[in-house]
């Protein structure tokens, strides 16, 4: 058996080790997750969420949800163990639901800035609340495309609203997760949206399908790229390559050719 | 942790109360993850897809440009929610889309015409090897056409829809040409959906919702992408918060590859079809029944929801058939066998399962 391969695991606050933590070491401040339409990057996510808000430390987590409604995320993260209606209670999780934010016909009198600028200072005030006894803040973006299209598809302002961001990493040590979806962007002109995404992310985490096409028990490989200053194994620029198997609870990741 | 709290887990959700609401609604069934399925219309896509379309989800459907394969997709969805009395929507950039509704087909009800396809089995007496898991497929897919013939009927291509199953239903018709832009559009699928809103106590009759080629050109707002955009991402969340399916065929060869990237990503499900030459040599040898395919269908997405574990398909590309003439089925991909005088050895053919096969016609 791997030593990466990973039983059931029994205890549900145990974080068993696994490559991808591994790969990411003391953890990226900011980590952009890149994924296709064939395979969805969002178990990165609920890993991450998951290990902010495991039950041995008191980090925070700010989730920008465009894509998904919470329940979503709560059936998900309670089979892994983890349960988002208490940590919101408990405040150590403030979900933001932006589904309907700009949708079609509603606040048509505000402009995409205006929307931009209220959701920045939203996300500050939370930061600032989150902060009053020092601890560490992740925020995550699920789907910066759907941000896009919900400000009308101004990839500038996107950006802008991303350098906020940033700046807020830099001033309260908090860690920025964003996913976004790489095809999108793979025409001849790559938008500089995702071009600056990469160049700010300090680990990118791409997602694939294998190119052998699809089987029952490996979903895809993950390609973590850490620009080296997290302390993990592939420190110093290097590049991690697993792969991986999506199940309710857990994600089993494994070196390509190491599963019998 | 999670015993702390009253709130009931996922483990012991009791479904007792609300199942038996849902016996009394036809054309639900509940799934997984505490999500209920929706008869696509399409037999075998049901069984493709686990079980049906899961409400609350967005279906979309990539055309071919060449083919209106998509129509049968389409039709299909469409009668089943009138067969089950569901309220429904279609819009189009067709000129009158009333008069689409009279091409729906008709279900077959009688009994002897859904065991017709055991009975030709059975009267070719052989079988051979090379194809035998077809024949458990049909087997097993004729076991459940008779336990559940009330969630998803057959349908008859060729025999219209009859007058009844119109009255006394409320179906919106839409003609996207008038709809200059979407907001007024959006606004009407709003409304539509505001009739079947979800309430985990009370489950009322779920609604449908067809587009048929969305951003077509003769839709005005063809070229504005953006908006396109923000019209379909504010239906998935509508649709998501009410008790309702969309399916939305669209045109990727229209527009830019990175607009039919995001719509694709959009979807929860995604499907495509494709037209296979008529007279295409190479096909029609390399797979069998290549006379009574009309085309090719693709599933490149299973909807997701409330699980982040992806359903990974036996095989991705089926066969569209037309059985009879009138009722459309999907089967996988069957290789055809070897000429036993070109003296190609079953080695190199050996791997004539569904499966394989795909991957060396993944079109």
């Amino acid at each position: 058996m791997h030593p990466y391969s990973i039983g059931p695991v029994t205890t549900m606050d145990v974080q068993v080790p696994n490559l991808l933590d591994d790969a990411l070491g003391g953890g990226g401040r900011v980590v952009l997750i890149e994924d296709c339409v064939e395979t969805s990057g969002a178990f990165v996510l609920h890993h991450f969420l998951k290990r902010s808000l495991s039950p041995n430390s008191s980090d925070a987590v700010i989730f920008l949800s465009f894509s998904q409604p919470f329940s979503h995320y709560d059936r998900i993260l309670r089979k892994m163990g983890c349960n988002l209606v208490v940590r919101r209670d408990n405040k150590r999780l403030l979900f933001f639901d932006l589904l309907m934010l700009n949708s079609l016909g509603r606040e048509e009198e505000k402009t995409s800035e205006d929307l931009l600028l209220s959701l920045y200072e939203k996300v500050h005030k939370a930061v600032e609340i989150c902060s009053s006894p020092a601890r560490n803040i992740t925020i995550i973006i699920d789907d910066v495309s759907l941000l896009e299209v919900a400000v009308n598809c101004l990839s500038n302002m996107v950006l802008d609203f991303l350098h906020y961001c940033y700046s807020l990493t830099a001033e309260f040590g908090c860690s920025l997760i964003t996913l976004n979806h790489e095809d999108i962007y793979s025409s001849l002109d790559k938008s500089s949206l995702i071009l600056q995404m990469e160049y700010h992310a300090d680990v990118v985490i791409k997602a694939e399908p294998l190119s052998t096409g699809l089987a029952t028990d490996v979903h895809g490989q993950l390609t973590v790229i850490d620009k080296g200053l997290g302390g993990g194994v592939c420190n110093s620029g290097k590049i991690c390559n697993f792969q991986f198997r999506i199940k309710d609870n857990q994600i089993e990741y494994f070196y390509p050719g190491s599963r019998t | 942790m999670a015993g702390n709290k009253p709130r009931v887990s996922s483990f012991s959700r009791n479904f007792t109360a609300a199942s038996n609401t849902i016996s009394q609604i036809p054309g639900l069934k509940h799934g997984p993850n505490g999500t209920m399925f929706l008869s696509s219309g399409i037999l075998d896509l049901d069984k493709i897809l686990g079980g049906g379309f899961t409400l609350g989800s967005l279906v979309m459907v990539m055309e071919d440009p060449e083919a209106p394969h998509h129509m049968l997709l389409i039709r299909n969805f469409m009668s089943q929610g009138l067969v089950h009395n569901q309220p429904l929507l279609y819009a189009s950039p067709a000129k009158d889309p009333r008069g689409f509704l009279g091409t729906l087909p008709s279900p077959v009800f009688s009994k002897d015409e859904k065991s017709r396809d055991r009975d030709a089995e059975q009267e070719k007496g052989l079988r051979i090897a090379w194809q035998y898991k077809k024949y458990f497929d049909e087997q097993n897919s004729e076991f459940q056409r008779d336990e559940k013939s009330e969630y998803c009927n057959d349908f008859d291509l060729r025999k219209p829809l009859e007058r009844h199953f119109y009255s006394g239903q409320q179906i919106d018709c839409i003609r996207l040409e008038d709809s200059a832009d979407l907001t007024t559009f959006h606004d009407r699928c709003s409304s539509f959906l505001s009739q079947t809103p979800r309430n985990d106590r009370n489950i009322t009759c779920p609604g449908r919702i067809a587009i048929q080629s969305l951003g077509a050109p003769q839709c005005d707002f063809s070229d504005k992408e953006c908006n396109m955009l923000s019209f379909v991402r504010s239906l998935k969340n509508t649709i998501r918060s009410s008790n309702a399916v969309a399916v939305i065929t669209f045109p990727p060869s229209l527009f830019s590859p990175s607009f039919s990237k995001r719509l694709q990503h959009l979807a929860d499900t995604l499907v495509s079809v494709k037209a296979i030459p008529d007279e295409d040599k190479e096909l029609a040898k390399l797979l069998t029944g290549y006379q009574d395919m009309v085309g090719l269908l693709s599933v490149h997405k299973v909807a997701r929801i409330n699980t982040q574990v992806p359903t990974i398909l036996e095989a991705t590309t089926f066969s569209m058939k037309l059985q009879k003439r009138r009722s459309l089925i999907l089967e996988c991909l069957n290789q055809a066998p070897i000429d036993g005088s070109s003296g190609i050895s079953y080695a190199s053919s050996g791997s004539c399962t569904g499966s394989s096969k795909t991957g060396a016609l993944d079109f």
